[in-house]
């Protein structure tokens, strides 16, 4: 029998409704390759190995029962779901000593539409604490290692969902995307990964670190993989008030014609993503890959994001204003561990003094300074306006073009160690990813090619609002012409 | 030297919806229901979850606002509220701040000098936080946290600085009250904590303009936190103009803080310095979207807006003939004056709606206050259907044709109370019914003088105060059931001959 690891999620399903293997296989031998590269990788901080093997089961009784036809889209499919999503009944630390030890009552909506269509979560999956990393070295319950080269990082903050489907662990994983966290992990260990747009998918259960930034996000081996993934967690959700309205369209990847999605396609290439200090064969790799769109039919232009070199200050101040308010609640009162003291102020700061790691201290103190009387007009007033203009440059854009295309970001995997003492050096591998949120479209980055280390490079492509099925559609296309997405590490 | 105070209040009303501000937990009576017993992941603040706007409360909220007549605006942000405390369960309150629900309102009260409009400032919407209680246990002390009432919709009204008395405050309390209950948003039982109070309170010295024509400048201020009764109100705003005029008389300055109230010392205390001000750091709330509201929903809301108490306590003057005193009694709250109305409309054009007035506001309202409260009478349905308005227009009527004294009438009432039978029932069946009967009234009065000749004899010779004596001798042998009119008509009568 093929090792059932190496599918992707579509040849599970077909596998799967071909009765060649059952989900408590699938499930199996999930459980296995885990137990083989987990030890290196370090890419889980919870495992639901009875859970879902139970799950497995109740999924092959079901599709016995209801036939080939009438099936839920991902019955009995394995996959892995990053810390900062809640799951009933399994642990969520969100990578924070803050949370240790709890387990949150009620399950994120987009893991339950995914369960609802018959998923089954193998575990939870390691990132920065809070999503406050850009190479999941901030988890504090230790750092996962790229399945490409492990002495390097795998990128962040949803590190160990992108190490999980790039190590064949689990076919797809989600992320969620505050500042490129879905993306860039995506980059570095040669996966395919979807931001979603603000909105698309339900924050419902996503434990909040930049309110108006966090999107759910997923990460699949390719693009036809994400979709299914995307499409299932998409829609409107009433708990979520700041949830889209807008229909889910269904992924059409084979085209009413058979024609390219690509031909007569405008691709915008901003040309303030492609700077100084950007590692050469990134550039190259990335222009190539252009290039090879422009093959399949796409027309490209150079264009210009004039205010692309503000998002990094415009970021650092609004996604941590946010999250000084987002993580006051972990105050010790009525979950995760309080710190032994005899009043109630010293309960308050020596629980969160204790318990936040450094990065997380770091972006509370920077977001409630920014906050403060006094500062709040010159910091996150003129941040917001800033904000503005990025989300007009985009808007634009987009009446130019039909996609952007960039590199996701300037490095491949850096060393374990770099950086993580040097804030601003790791704020600045999110600097081509930071924009997308600021302005909340859909972004994707893919494998599209490797360094001399034989270190994944990743294309992003960014859309406008809601239109991720185009970018689906063009990674699907390119994917279709070239098998990077099909490299997978040695482990 | 004299002082004039200056007062606004900032009135804290809880919303009565059926569910939370944010989120689908029940509203609660958070004094009598079992601690945390209607908390959820969204109102106790679990990881992950998120606010989503109580459309009741807004339209409640609207209905206020429309009521104290202000602009309701289009579109109101929320925004969070920073600061640390147990009973607020996600570090931050959501409440609103720059956008408002509404602006520029006014209310009308009445004091001993008269009406006075009172400008408001704002209204906005915003939740509730939980409530800590402090025990000893084992020689150690605790605080307990009861997350029930977290999250429950509240509505804070702002005003003008336009009180100038701790009289008028009350007055402004008191109206607002009303027409909270009015509105059926808020029970108005304040004893339950659902209408809380802050005052800020200065002093200026009388009769000081400001320059170039400006208004008087006003004194430094002091905020007075958590006052839950109108006596508390009164009370602190008394203390506090006071405290700062003789401040003021010891040529000192008054210093801006935050007070508390002691209500058994009957003082205010400190609480914070303007050091320690809290920097609440107000930002939008980024979960939800701004609350857009549509005329039209406005306009419907105001179109079922019921007749307000002030607008109410006017007609009753002007159409019932009541005066101010009873008017305002009657209009206080909703249910007894619609109960007065509803008696009004079974009482024949002959008899004054007064008499019902008086009725209601005496014997009634005494039976009910042994009885329960008053307010829980009109709101009873089953304690209310014992005396329904019908049954006491028909009382008043059968008092006004004198079929009954009032005498009788009283006990007639306190029995229709108990029983919850009509009067006529019961003056039938206790004998009750007021003898007019001329012939048979003059035969008693004839008795009556002959069994006491020397008092007959004293009136004739001018002693007329002995005419009660003789009265009460005719009741007496007519058993309390004579028509005294008539009674005293053929007394006189035959006193003549």
């Amino acid at each position: 029998m093929t090792n059932l690891t190496e599918l992707t999620l579509t040849e599970m399903q077909a596998g799967l409704n071909k009765g060649e293997f059952s989900s408590r296989e699938l499930v199996q031998a999930a459980l296995e390759r885990l137990s083989q590269v987990e030890p290196a990788l370090h890419a889980f901080l919870y495992i639901a190995g009875e859970e879902a093997l139970a799950a497995a089961d109740e999924a092959d009784k079901k599709r016995k029962s209801a036939g080939a036809t009438g099936q839920s889209p991902l019955l009995g499919i394995p996959i892995a779901v990053k810390d900062v999503l809640t799951v009933e009944g399994l642990p969520c630390t969100a990578g924070s000593k803050i949370l240790e030890g709890y387990v949150p009552p009620f399950t994120a909506t987009s893991v339950k539409r995914l369960k609802d269509a018959g998923a089954i979560i193998i575990g939870k999956t390691n990132n920065d604490e809070f999503a406050m990393g850009s190479s999941t070295e901030h988890s504090a319950y230790g750092y996962t290692h790229n399945p490409w080269d492990l002495t390097r990082v795998p990128g962040g903050s949803s590190g160990g969902s992108a190490a999980s489907v790039a190590a064949r662990c689990v076919p797809a994983a989600l992320g969620t995307d505050t500042g490129g966290s879905v993306r860039q992990p995506a980059s570095l260990c040669g996966v395919t990964g979807l931001k979603t747009t603000y909105g698309r998918i339900s924050r419902y259960g996503l434990v909040a670190f930049g309110s108006s930034l966090d999107t759910v996000g997923a990460f699949g081996r390719n693009a036809e993989d994400v979709a299914q993934i995307f499409s299932v967690m998409a829609g409107r959700d009433q708990l979520d008030a700041t949830s889209a309205d807008m229909p889910v369209p269904t992924i059409d990847f084979v085209g009413a014609t058979g024609q390219s999605p690509l031909r007569g396609l405008k691709i915008g290439v901003p040309k303030e993503y492609f700077i100084k200090g950007t590692q050469p064969e990134v550039e190259e790799k990335v222009r190539a890959a252009i290039q090879q769109l422009k093959t399949l039919g796409a027309e490209t232009h150079e264009i210009s994001l004039p205010h692309t070199e503000y998002a990094l200050p415009v970021y650092y101040i609004i996604a941590p204003a946010e999250a000084s308010a987002n993580l006051a609640r972990y105050d010790g009162i009525r979950y995760g561990p309080r710190a032994d003291a005899g009043n109630l102020w010293d309960v308050f700061f020596k629980t969160r003094g204790q318990k936040f790691g450094p990065e997380v201290t770091r972006r509370i103190m920077i977001g409630t300074y920014a906050l403060s009387a006094g500062y709040y007009d010159a910091y996150y007033g003129q941040a917001q306006k800033v904000r503005t203009l990025i989300k007009r440059d985009f808007e634009a854009a987009f009446r130019e073009v039909d996609l952007i295309a960039a590199p996701t970001a300037p490095e491949t995997a850096f060393e374990i160690g770099e950086r993580v003492d040097d804030p601003l050096a790791m704020y600045l591998e999110d600097i081509f990813t930071l924009p997308a949120n600021l302005a909340g479209v859909p972004g994707i980055s893919f494998n599209c090619g490797f360094d001399k280390n034989h270190l994944p490079i990743g294309l992003q492509l960014i859309g406008s609002h809601f239109r991720e099925d185009l970018l689906l559609q063009v990674t699907h296309a390119y994917q279709q012409v070239t098998d990077w997405h099909k490299r997978a590490p040695k482990l | 030297m004299e002082f004039e105070p200056v007062i606004g209040l900032e009135v804290h009303a809880e919303l009565r919806t059926k569910s939370k501000m944010f989120c689908a937990c029940e509203v609660v009576d958070s004094t009598t229901a079992a601690p945390n017993t209607t908390v959820c992941p969204v109102c106790s603040g679990m990881p992950g979850t998120l606010p989503v706007v109580n459309q009741k409360a807004v339209e409640f909220g609207i209905r206020v606002a429309l009521a104290l007549e202000c602009e309701v605006q289009q579109t109101s942000i929320f925004a969070r509220k920073n600061y640390f405390y147990p009973d607020l369960p996600k570090g931050y309150q959501i409440s609103q701040y720059e956008q408002p629900l509404a602006i520029n309102g006014k209310l009308i009260i009445r004091t001993s000098e008269g009406e006075q409009t009172i400008r408001l400032r704002r209204v906005h919407l915003e939740e509730d936080t939980g409530k800590l209680t402090h025990v000893e246990r084992d020689g150690k002390s605790y605080s307990l946290v009861d997350l029930n009432r977290a999250g429950v919709p509240l509505l804070e009204i702002v005003s003008e600085p336009d009180l100038h008395s701790a009289d008028a405050a009350r007055a402004y309390g008191e109206a607002l009250r009303d027409i909270l209950r009015y509105l059926g948003v808020n029970s108005g039982d304040m004893e339950k904590g659902v209408i809380r109070f802050e005052a800020n309170v200065s002093v200026r010295k009388k009769g000081i303009a400001g320059a170039d024509g400006h208004p008087p400048l006003l004194g430094i201020r002091t905020e007075v936190k958590n006052l839950n009764s109108f006596r508390a109100l009164e009370r602190a705003i008394e203390y506090e103009i006071e405290r700062q005029s003789k401040i003021i008389e010891a040529g000192r300055t008054v210093e801006q803080e935050t007070l508390g109230w002691n209500e058994a010392r009957g003082a205010t205390y400190s609480q914070r310095s303007k050091e320690d001000a809290h920097d609440y750091r107000y930002f939008p709330e980024p979960d939800l979207p701004p609350l857009v509201v549509e005329q039209n929903w406005i306009d419907e809301i105001k179109s079922k807006l019921p007749e307000l108490p002030r607008a109410r306590y006017l007609r009753f003057i002007e159409d019932y003939g009541l005066t101010a005193y009873d008017a305002a009694r009657l209009t206080e709250e909703k249910e007894v004056a619609d109960y007065f109305e509803s008696a009004v409309r079974g009482l024949p054009s002959t008899v004054q709606p007064k008499v019902a007035a008086n009725w209601m506001l005496g014997d009634l309202f005494s039976l009910m206050n042994q009885a329960s409260k008053t307010s829980e009478f009109f709101k009873n349905s089953e304690a209310w259907n014992r005396v329904r308005p019908e049954a006491l227009a028909e009382l008043v009527k059968i008092v006004s044709e004198g079929q009954i004294n009032q005498t009788s009438a009283r006990e007639v009432l306190n029995e229709m109370f108990e029983s919850g039978r009509g009067a006529a029932e019961i003056i039938a069946a206790r004998g009750l019914k007021q003898v007019s009967d001329e012939s048979f009234i003059a035969e008693l009065v004839s008795q009556a003088l002959k069994e006491n000749p020397n008092e007959a004899a004293s009136f004739r010779s001018g002693k007329t105060g002995v005419v009660n004596f003789l009265f009460g001798q005719v009741m007496k042998k007519a058993a309390g059931r004579a028509n005294p009119q008539v009674v005293r008509a053929e007394l006189e009568k035959q006193l003549a001959q």
